[in-house]
């Protein structure tokens, strides 16, 4: 979306609050309602409508789990992070996302195809560690696993050599 | 509030007026507590250092000095086996998320990290836990000084003189636990931020994450012209 288009949307959002610090809150879930994401001109509309510094508006956002920077990805991948899958090895199979696709977790791809997400918990533990991609859940995900399921959704497997060549750097 | 009362610290008696925040007391009476967030005359002390305990008298748990109102008649002492055990922990917590290069330090010789370290026989380094992942990138945008968040302990005395001495309000913190920084509105330098550069937030960082470039620029001058 055009940042015109944005500032429009948002303004819009505003007029449905009371300008008040307070308010930050409910405003910025209505935008991530609108946009899907907090586009940072939105944030900095909001700040200067409440009269708070921008980056108030900001530490809030990457405050809370629920706001996201990015706009989602075409395909967005969960990894549960919740206690069984956290100690299942759920950060081994973020990692494998993280490097295969290589952006952090919150993060989207710049073709725009994939974001990556923590989740908090999935509800089936017996499985851990999960994945969802989309709304497919993936049960006890190995590294050789999120593999196949990025190869599912079009991702070209790594090439060997990258692999062998990791030791030299 | 202004009623004169006297209390103890350390044995010693002091004069001291009521409700003023016993760490100012103890200071003023050169009776050294450990400190890196507290500013004086703040409403609301940060409290976040976790550096300034003591023990006082008909209180159970050590408190942090910061926060505590003065009494007639109290008694404080600020050397117990507990208080020496939450400040070395809180102590090397901090360590453990301040990069420690003090031989290229520019805040070396007034590091309040290095006079905690002195007044409490406290090892500048880590025994007993792994240091934290660096954040952020050096940034030296600004025309007379340097942010380096690998040295930063948040103690939040730059966000305060950012905020209420200057009242600009271009720096602020972000994230949370473990990843919480001092940053910009979307980590933008610090030029593009808003940034005055009036130098207040340097002036208040108690480590080196703040630093001017060649020492202290023009004098006073920088922060008269606010």
């Amino acid at each position: 979306m055009e940042k015109d288009a944005v500032i429009k949307n948002t303004r819009e959002i505003l007029k449905n609050h009371t300008a008040k610090p307070r308010n930050l809150i409910p405003v910025l879930h209505d935008l991530q309602e609108k946009f899907g994401y907090l586009p940072q001109p939105a944030m900095e509309e909001v700040a200067a409508a409440l009269g708070i510094p921008a980056v108030d508006v900001y530490g809030i956002a990457t405050f809370f789990n629920g706001f996201r920077l990015n706009p989602p990805g075409r395909h967005q991948i969960q990894v549960c992070m919740g206690t069984a899958c956290y100690m299942a090895g759920g950060q081994i199979a973020l990692d494998s996302f993280e490097r295969r696709l290589k952006i952090r977790a919150g993060e989207t791809t710049p073709d725009g195809e994939f974001s990556l997400e923590q989740a908090a918990c999935v509800g089936c533990c017996s499985l851990a560690p999960v994945v969802v991609v989309d709304t497919f859940v993936e049960g006890k995900v190995t590294p050789t696993r999120v593999d196949g399921l990025l190869l599912s959704l079009g991702v070209a497997p790594e090439k060997q050599e990258n692999r062998s060549s990791k030791k030299d750097n | 509030m202004s009623r004169q009362i006297v209390m103890t610290i350390d044995g010693r008696k002091i004069t001291s007026r009521e409700g003023e925040k016993l760490l100012w007391v103890a200071l003023e009476n050169d009776i050294y507590i450990p400190h890196l967030c507290a500013i004086k005359g703040q409403n609301k002390p940060f409290a976040g250092c976790r550096l300034c305990f003591v023990e006082v008298e008909g209180i159970l748990q050590p408190v942090t000095a910061c926060t505590q109102p003065v009494k007639a008649g109290m008694s404080v002492k600020t050397r117990t086996p507990a208080v020496d055990r939450l400040v070395r922990t809180a102590f090397e917590l901090i360590l453990s998320d301040h990069r420690l290069n003090c031989s290229r330090c520019s805040k070396n010789g007034s590091c309040q990290l290095r006079k905690i370290a002195r007044e409490r026989g406290l090892r500048l380094g880590l025994e007993r836990l792994k240091p934290l992942p660096e954040k952020g990138q050096i940034d030296d945008s600004p025309r007379t000084f340097v942010f380096d968040p690998s040295r930063c302990v948040l103690c939040g005395r730059c966000v305060w003189a950012d905020r209420q001495v200057a009242g600009v309000g271009a720096i602020g913190f972000s994230h949370r636990g473990i990843q919480r920084r001092v940053t910009t509105f979307a980590v933008r330098n610090l030029a593009e931020s808003g940034c005055i550069e009036c130098g207040l937030c340097v002036e208040a960082c108690p480590v080196g994450a703040l630093f001017f470039k060649e020492g202290k620029p023009g004098g006073k001058s920088l922060t008269d012209s606010i």
